[in-house]
């Protein structure tokens, strides 16, 4: 079928109204040497072919049955009723609405996901979401700024991918940025106290970090205070509805990867960037923010709000570019949210929690893969390794399983509620054989 | 059209108060905050920053446009009016008490205009 909706006969009807004779007379002013006689692309396919040839390509794919890999990307449980809510056309095909108050179904989509992630992180403002974790640290870093603050401190047990974001970000807005070293798998506090001074912007703090360690964020907070910098906090969403949260470990903004939240790993995304902060900050949160309010005869609507923040209004001087959210990923979100309430994540957590310690404990026990950090961890661990961890790991695919992510010459383990215990034994044996053969 | 006797003007709507040769305060006309509608917000420098005549030192958001402020004075800011930070519709119901900021060591000022210099240019302005 055709998917150009006019007729032959209206088009030449058309042309003739313009006064041309042709198509192509429609782009005789650019120069035929510019203009592109053929494109090498294979004659159409039918349905069928596309489909056929589809499964093919996917069935590529490798498919673990165990997954005890995480590094930024985490596998969920997600309930039937998320793709089935947001698999309506109205919401799968929708863009950013941009005829915006038109669209009051969209715009209270989004209203609802900002209000959820203010619950999740104790924060009063929060965005329609961005493209993802490390992009929502980024542009925290460059909320930040002061005329005479210039310089972010990250720390070093910051999701690599994350701080190499910040540092592209950086590269190009003329903010510096220095890591703060790592010891004992968690942020040095005394080291953090010697690098802050009066350039000093913010704080960036990932809570689980990077080893999956819990970090004294409070502490961390009071210092970048006392020194007059802003403290942002990267926060899993799914540990966020157990832990503290960074409003009450005095956070200004506070951001993370929304994945977790109802989205498949699908090979990298499409992922979700939340971001929310302060009262104090609301102008300095980039992208679109949707509000309430009451129509004309006084009922309740939703408006895009505070716009003169945004760079169609701001022009250069809008401190960010995005104009644009994740809506489908933000409503994805939100109807997780839903379907799980308050105590359904905190449930989710707990068992993220509790299985990640049963399963440290069993693998810990093992011969050559020790617990590399001590301390409080949420549900990603870091152990040594008796031999190179691509052998480890090419071991564990044999049986099926992904293992975990190879992290400065150990394995970065996460283990979630899809995790069984039958899952983890079954690791933990295969790690013995591994280990007998090692040794 | 308010535009008191005693103070000077810049053709971009500031107006400007000498309390001694080298100290002055600057806030927005009259004219300017009607042009500028209800005022939401408004972001102001630092105390001990520098600024130069013909400098942006600040900028005001109504809920659709943001304006920038510039100095007709070249100095150093000894005060912000914070006040207007938590009540920036402040500069829509007193434009001429609502200073934004005070300078010092002023070295060097832009031709500013008298009250009557500034009412012409307005009146321009609105016949156009």
């Amino acid at each position: 079928m055709s998917y150009i909706p006019s007729s032959l006969k209206e088009r030449q009807e058309m042309l003739q109204t313009v006064g041309v004779s042709a198509m192509d007379d429609l782009f005789a002013v650019v120069p035929s040497a510019l203009r592109i006689k053929k494109l090498k692309l294979p004659s159409g396919k039918s349905e069928l072919e596309v489909s056929q040839m589809m499964h093919k390509m996917a069935g590529k794919n490798r498919v673990f049955s165990a997954i005890f890999r995480g590094a930024g990307a985490y596998h969920h449980y997600i309930p039937a009723i998320v793709n089935s809510v947001i698999a309506k056309e109205s919401f799968l095909t929708a863009y950013t609405p941009y005829q915006a108050e038109i669209s009051q179904g969209i715009l209270q989509s989004i209203f609802e996901y900002q209000t959820m992630i203010c619950e999740l992180t104790g924060m009063d403002v929060s965005n329609a979401s961005i493209y993802d974790g490390a992009s929502a640290a980024a542009e925290a870093m460059t909320m930040c700024r002061e005329r005479k603050r210039d310089k972010v401190l990250i720390s070093a047990a910051v999701l690599p991918m994350t701080i190499q974001t910040v540092q592209t970000y950086c590269n190009g807005n003329g903010m510096t940025v220095e890591l703060i070293p790592q010891k004992n798998g968690v942020t040095d506090l005394e080291a953090l106290e010697l690098l802050l001074n009066d350039r000093s912007a913010c704080v960036y703090l990932q809570q689980p970090n990077y080893f999956g360690m819990l970090e004294a964020a409070e502490a961390i907070g009071e210092a970048a205070h006392r020194a007059g910098a802003k403290f942002v906090m990267g926060v899993n969403p799914i540990a966020a509805a157990i832990l503290k949260t960074p409003r009450d470990c005095g956070a200004d903004i506070a951001v993370g990867e929304g994945q977790p939240l109802g989205m498949p790993l699908s090979f990298g995304g499409p992922y979700l960037g939340f971001m929310a902060a302060t009262t104090a900050m609301i102008r300095r949160l980039p992208g679109r923010i949707v509000g309430e309010t009451v129509d004309v005869e006084g009922k309740r609507a939703f408006v895009l709000t505070l716009q003169a923040r945004e760079q169609h209004i701001r022009r250069e001087k809008a401190s960010s570019n995005v104009c644009s959210n994740q809506a489908l990923c933000a409503l994805t979100a939100s109807v997780y949210c839903s379907a799980m309430g308050p105590s359904g994540l905190q449930e989710a957590a707990q068992q993220c929690h509790a299985k990640a310690h049963y399963a440290a404990q069993q693998i810990s026990a093992i011969p050559g893969f020790a617990l590399r950090y001590q301390g409080e961890f949420f549900h990603e661990f870091l152990t040594e390794t008796p031999c190179c961890a691509d052998a480890v790991l090419a071991k564990l695919a044999e049986k099926d399983i992904l293992g975990g992510y190879p992290v400065s010459g150990g394995i970065l383990w996460c283990v979630t509620e899809m995790n069984s215990k039958a899952q983890i034994d079954a690791l933990t044996s295969a790690l013995k054989e591994v280990s007998d053969t090692c040794n | 059209m308010n535009i008191p006797q005693n103070l000077s003007y810049t053709k971009s709507h500031e107006w400007i108060l000498f309390l001694n040769k080298t100290t002055a305060r600057i806030g927005i006309t009259d004219t300017a905050q009607q042009l500028l509608g209800d005022l939401v917000y408004i972001n102001l420098p630092e105390v001990g920053d520098t600024i130069a005549s013909g400098d942006s030192f600040s900028d005001v958001e109504s809920v659709k446009a943001v304006s920038d402020i510039y100095s007709p004075v070249t100095g150093v800011i000894s005060a912000v009016n914070e006040e207007l930070k938590d009540t920036p519709q402040l500069m829509n119901s007193a434009p001429y008490d609502s200073w934004l900021i005070e300078v010092k060591d002023i070295t060097d000022q832009k031709e500013l205009l008298n009250a009557e210099q500034y009412a012409k240019i307005c009146e321009e302005e609105e016949a156009h």
